[in-house]
């Protein structure tokens, strides 16, 4: 098994803690002059997403967590299983829903994305920050129709809904910050 | 190796131009120049003499928790300027200072840089209350607010809701994990008084120093004789080593103290240290045998202190970090 001593922390390394893998977001080193030597890091768990920090001996040594990042492509998805390809390998992964969340309602076949592999298993997946998609249903604006704040809801072509200005229409590609699930301009 | 599959992939491989720049501006660069000329002008002033004994030394320091670098054949960087200037005394130079660059393996973080510059100064015929006034009189000088100052018992409790004098090493390592640090963390094979040290250590590192000098810098005085280093111990029913550490904004920045003049006693830490690094698992490497032969010829009564100066220049400028207040860091050295 791969380990990392403390001496190798640096921002962005994934390690195993409690059996789960981390990436550190920070180290820091902390050593008195006459004293021990020690790195507090933050540290965020991949799987839940939380951050917590932890402080090592330094020169102690932890376990790598074997994780890749990588731009996968999107196949399918078959109602169980997302399929997902690397596009220079053709090497495919499948990932059950409850990794895709919701970076799921923003893709289409074809679409690449940021995938986090755990022992070569999906871990998470991350949608591009903005995406172009065309709207498949939205009722048409009304006029003077200021109650819900010059929006209405729209339904996308990967099925997502969002709100949008009463002017756009069906069939009209916008373009999407998935972070926040907002519409931002006609694409 | 997952570190290598992963960067093979991911853009943090990708291999970038040396960086040329300097880490400080080159107003933070002046600044520089004009905080070692005051530094210089202090002490010139106060007829303190200017030293230069050597970066090189045929011995490596003996303080379990400091590493020299190593130079091959040609022996090891000093740590600290220390043996040099006590021989000096020893000599009979009378008061002394040196200004320059040490060197530490393996300290690199936001505030620690392996090569870095000291300031060190010792004051024959004084004790440490003295010479902790002049370190105040210099850094107001230099632009610090005036000290406030706390005695280490005080503060221990007050910081760690324990008494050090009566707590034992599993109590002191119950509160270090409430401050993060795993119980696990401890070396194997340190007998009882050596694990109570690692764990006053951790505490000390990991609790106080980052509390203290939020606003002033604050010194913590009369510390306890297993944290003495080369200082003295005053005797007593509740004995303390003569010592002081100055922090400012949780940054370690001086230390000080009455210093060690016995030879033997000398002689006696120096074994104990070198059989603390075997229990850690370290290599004993050769020791100075100089600066107890100097002290046997018969050190002056004198208090010293330590000083950072890329610490004090970076505090005094706001910056959260070393490298802005050095002319290359180590990344870029």
């Amino acid at each position: 098994m791969a380990t990392f001593s403390t001496n190798q922390f640096k921002g962005g390394l994934k390690i195993l803690l409690d059996g789960d893998p981390f990436t550190i977001l920070e180290n820091e080193f902390v050593k008195p002059g006459k004293g021990q030597a020690f790195n507090r890091v933050k540290v965020r768990n991949l799987k839940t997403g939380r951050t917590i920090e932890r402080t090592f001996k330094s020169g102690d040594t932890v376990e790598a967590a074997d994780v890749m990042e990588l731009d996968l492509q999107f196949l399918y998805s078959d109602g169980e299983f997302w399929h997902f390809m690397e596009p220079n390998s053709f090497e495919q992964h499948q990932a059950p829903d409850a990794v895709v969340g919701e970076a799921g309602q923003w893709l289409r076949p074809q679409d690449e994305c940021k995938v986090i592999l755990w022992n070569n298993e999906p871990l998470s997946i991350e949608a591009p920050n903005f995406v172009s998609l065309a709207v498949s249903q939205t009722d048409p604006g009304v006029r003077g129709d200021t109650s819900s704040g010059g929006s209405k809801p729209a339904t996308l072509e990967t099925g997502a809904v969002i709100r949008v200005p009463l002017f756009i229409e069906e069939g009209e590609v916008l373009k999407v910050d998935t972070r926040k699930g907002e519409y931002v301009s006609r694409a | 190796m997952p570190g290598t599959a992963s960067g093979a992939r991911h853009p943090d491989s990708v291999v970038t131009e040396p960086t040329w720049q300097p880490s400080a501006t080159p107003e933070t660069l002046r600044r520089r120049a004009r905080l070692l000329a005051d530094i210089r002008a202090f002490f010139a002033r106060r007829d303190v003499l200017e030293a230069d004994v050597p970066a090189l030394s045929a011995a490596a320091a003996q303080e379990p928790q400091l590493d020299s670098l190593a130079c091959g054949d040609a022996g090891w960087l000093h740590t600290s300027p220390e043996f040099g200037l006590k021989r000096l005394l020893a000599a009979g130079i009378g008061p002394v200072y040196q200004l320059s660059h040490v060197f530490r393996a393996g300290e690199t973080g936001r505030w620690h840089n392996p090569e870095f510059s000291m300031l060190e100064w010792y004051r024959p015929g004084w004790g440490y209350p003295a010479v902790l006034a002049e370190t105040e009189a210099l850094l107001v000088e230099l632009g610090a607010p005036p000290l406030a100052r706390v005695g280490f018992d005080e503060v221990f409790t007050r910081l760690t809701g324990l008494d050090w004098r009566r707590a034992g090493a599993d109590e002191l390592q119950q509160r270090a994990a409430g401050a993060g640090l795993a119980p696990e963390s401890e070396p194997a094979g340190l007998d009882d008084a050596r694990r109570f040290e690692f764990w006053l250590d951790a505490l000390v590192g990991l609790v106080l120093g980052p509390d203290l000098g939020r606003s002033a810098p604050c010194a913590v005085c009369d510390w306890p004789p297993s944290l003495a280093g080369l200082t003295r111990i005053r005797p007593g029913a509740m004995p303390v080593a003569e010592r002081f550490e100055i922090y400012w904004q949780g940054v370690e920045l001086a230390n000080g103290g009455t210093e060690l003049t016995d030879a033997a006693t000398l002689r006696e830490r120096f074994d104990r240290d070198a059989a603390t690094r075997r229990a850690l698992g370290k290599p004993c490497l050769p020791v100075d045998r100089a600066l107890p032969a100097a002290m046997d010829a018969g050190l002056p009564d004198c208090a010293g202190v330590a000083l950072g100066v890329d610490r004090l220049l970076a505090l005094l400028l706001g910056f959260d970090s070393l490298a802005p207040a050095l002319p290359f860091a180590a990344d870029r050295s």
